[in-house]
């Protein structure tokens, strides 16, 4: 395929994503907002109210960072691994199987797709996030830069979680037993200055706690972590799961007889 | 219909093509197929012969695991892009979004293939015109009947207009009046110059249609030759007559065997290259008016299941 012709297929599978997505809007994109609202509600006002300070921001601006990339990460992710796995088991798959599509448009189409509807949901979670909490940007470029590199990072996993899905099941025990938990594990309610050396250490390792606490910075500068490094480890695993998922896509196990 | 072109570059080439899924089981054992360009050919077997293991190669929805395949001298190896280019495919079981309506199913296939959008509507119209689901063509195609979604996948499959139209059972499942219709359009295709592959379990469909065949069985090929060639091995033919005056017995014909089906109905068989002149002198002389007569099964049917009959395990009696 010349360039002309991958262009069209790369748009052709971004806008047959985001068609997905906004037609299914009431399981799509209303369901994040509500769960959004409802974490401003609990966490920052009637709570938030009781805690006072984090890290030297009231409560509110402290979580407000993380709740707006806790819904960019699971909806970059879900909307990929829900959308491939639903391709699969439908088996349309093979409208792309059987074209001349290379294999890294597949994956670029899909989590450009995936980093849409993730965006998408965390530019309006930011707007109704402005009702409940005051901020400005601190540092604009890391704030833009983590955002899309985190997006592009967990719409890579979906896909890769989609791939070797077997099951509706197998699409859920992900985001249920280790997204979720990564997720309120990783500094989005709390500061690690809170926790013990050892669970502070223990914390280092999980990928969320990186990423929240760069978007964290770029918007109030408060960080708990190296930002170079933290661009650092998110980089390096776009990489690496990006390198694995177009391998496993090139090899074309679990995908094709 | 039935017309191979002079392009001599074959559209499709497998040579000594295996897959072996797990570690035991054989699907492929090491086929070579050639079918010319232009050609209307028919792959035919039992189920589990492995038709659609083969089909699954060409497209790439499986991998092989030795041989070769070639689509129109590309190799689907060294020359993927071009070799899916010229390769269109129906599968069996319908394979698209069923929440998705069918012109954006055909205008997103087209797009796969790197056609642009203009183009993509202009074929788009066209082939739901051809096919019958214009009228239908923005309603989520799950609301499609049985017979439309096959066409869709017809449709769909022609969208980016390949040389080489591979049809796996395609009118399964239709009723006799739209599976007629889709024959003519698949005539005409061909006609204008998209070599066929058809699997079918309608042998009449092969008869009718294809110009060549060939017979897989348990994993190779057992015959591979002109539908002609391949009825002229019909060894003995069995015709129905329909007699007007009831009948106490089967009437005795000295050449043929005869028995007595119900009180106006007759079976004959009838050897290959045998005249069936003398069966009707011998019956009117003695008073049978015969009203009609047909094939009891269709032939190829009759050779079809000889064939595989005698290839059948002996466990199987």
């Amino acid at each position: 395929m010349n360039r002309k012709e991958i262009w069209i297929a790369f748009a052709t599978i971004v806008t047959r994503e985001v068609r997905r997505y906004l037609r299914m809007w009431p399981q799509t994109l209303i369901p994040p907002v509500i769960t959004i609202v409802l974490y401003f509600l609990i966490f920052g006002n009637l709570i938030g109210g009781r805690i006072g300070e984090m890290a030297g921001l009231p409560y509110i601006q402290f979580v407000a960072p993380g709740l707006i990339m806790m819904s960019v990460i699971t909806n970059s992710y879900s909307n990929v691994v829900s959308s491939f796995y639903g391709s699969k088991f439908q088996r349309n798959i093979e409208e792309l199987l059987v074209s001349p599509t290379p294999n890294i448009v597949i994956l670029l189409g899909y989590v450009v797709g995936g980093m849409t509807r993730g965006l998408g949901i965390g530019v309006i979670v930011t707007l109704l996030s402005l009702y409940f909490a005051d901020f400005s940007i601190h540092n604009v470029p890391v704030t833009i830069s983590i955002v899309l590199l985190t997006s592009m990072l967990f719409s890579i996993a979906g896909l890769l979680n989609a791939i070797f899905a077997d099951s509706f099941d197998d699409i859920s025990i992900v985001p249920t037993f280790i997204l979720t938990p990564l997720t309120y594990l990783g500094g989005v309610f709390y500061s690690t200055q809170l926790l013990s050396d050892f669970w502070a250490n223990v914390a280092m390792i999980n990928p969320i706690l990186y990423v929240v606490n760069t978007f964290r910075y770029g918007i109030s500068g408060v960080t708990d972590i190296n930002i170079g490094w933290a661009f650092a480890m998110v980089c390096l695993s776009i990489a690496v799961l990006f390198s694995i998922t177009l391998r496993q896509l090139e090899q074309g196990s679990r995908l094709r007889s | 219909m039935k017309r191979v072109t002079e392009n001599h570059t074959p559209a499709l080439q497998i040579r000594q093509l295996s897959k072996t899924y797990g570690d035991h089981f054989e699907a492929l054992k090491g086929i070579d197929l050639t079918v010319e360009s232009g050609d209307f050919f028919a792959l035919l077997g039992p189920n589990g012969a492995g038709k659609s293991t083969t089909i699954g190669i060409i497209c790439s929805l499986v991998r092989k695991s030795s041989g070769s395949v070639s689509v129109f001298g590309h190799d689907i190896d060294a020359d993927f892009a071009n070799a899916k280019r010229h390769i269109g495919v129906v599968p069996q079981e319908f394979n698209f979004n069923q929440f998705e309506r069918p012109i954006d199913i055909l205008v997103n296939q087209a797009g796969y293939y790197g056609i642009g959008r203009r183009v993509a509507l202009e074929r788009t119209e066209r082939y739901l015109k051809q096919l019958g689901l214009w009228e239908r063509r923005w309603e989520p195609s799950r609301t499609l009947s049985g017979g439309m979604k096959r066409r869709l996948m017809i449709a769909r499959a022609l969208i980016h207009e390949p040389k080489l139209l591979i049809l796996d059972e395609p009118t399964a499942g239709v009723d006799i009046e739209l599976r007629r219709s889709m024959w003519d359009f698949l005539c005409d295709i061909n006609q204008r110059g998209t070599t066929i592959i058809l699997t079918t379990h309608y042998l009449e469909e092969a008869e009718s249609l294809c110009r060549n065949v060939a017979i897989i069985d348990h994993g190779r090929i057992v015959q591979n030759t002109s539908v002609k060639a391949l009825i002229k091995q019909l060894s003995v033919e069995t015709f129905v007559l329909d007699t007007r005056d009831e009948l106490v017995a089967a009437p005795e014909v000295d050449g043929y065997r005869i028995a007595r089906t119900d009180s106006h109905g007759l079976e004959v068989e009838v050897a290959s290259g045998q005249s069936i002149n003398p069966l009707f002198a011998a019956l009117g002389e003695q008073s049978i008016e015969v009203l009609s007569m047909r094939n009891k099964t269709n032939r190829l049917e009759e050779l079809f299941i000889s064939m595989v009959e005698k290839k059948l395990p002996e466990t199987a009696a």
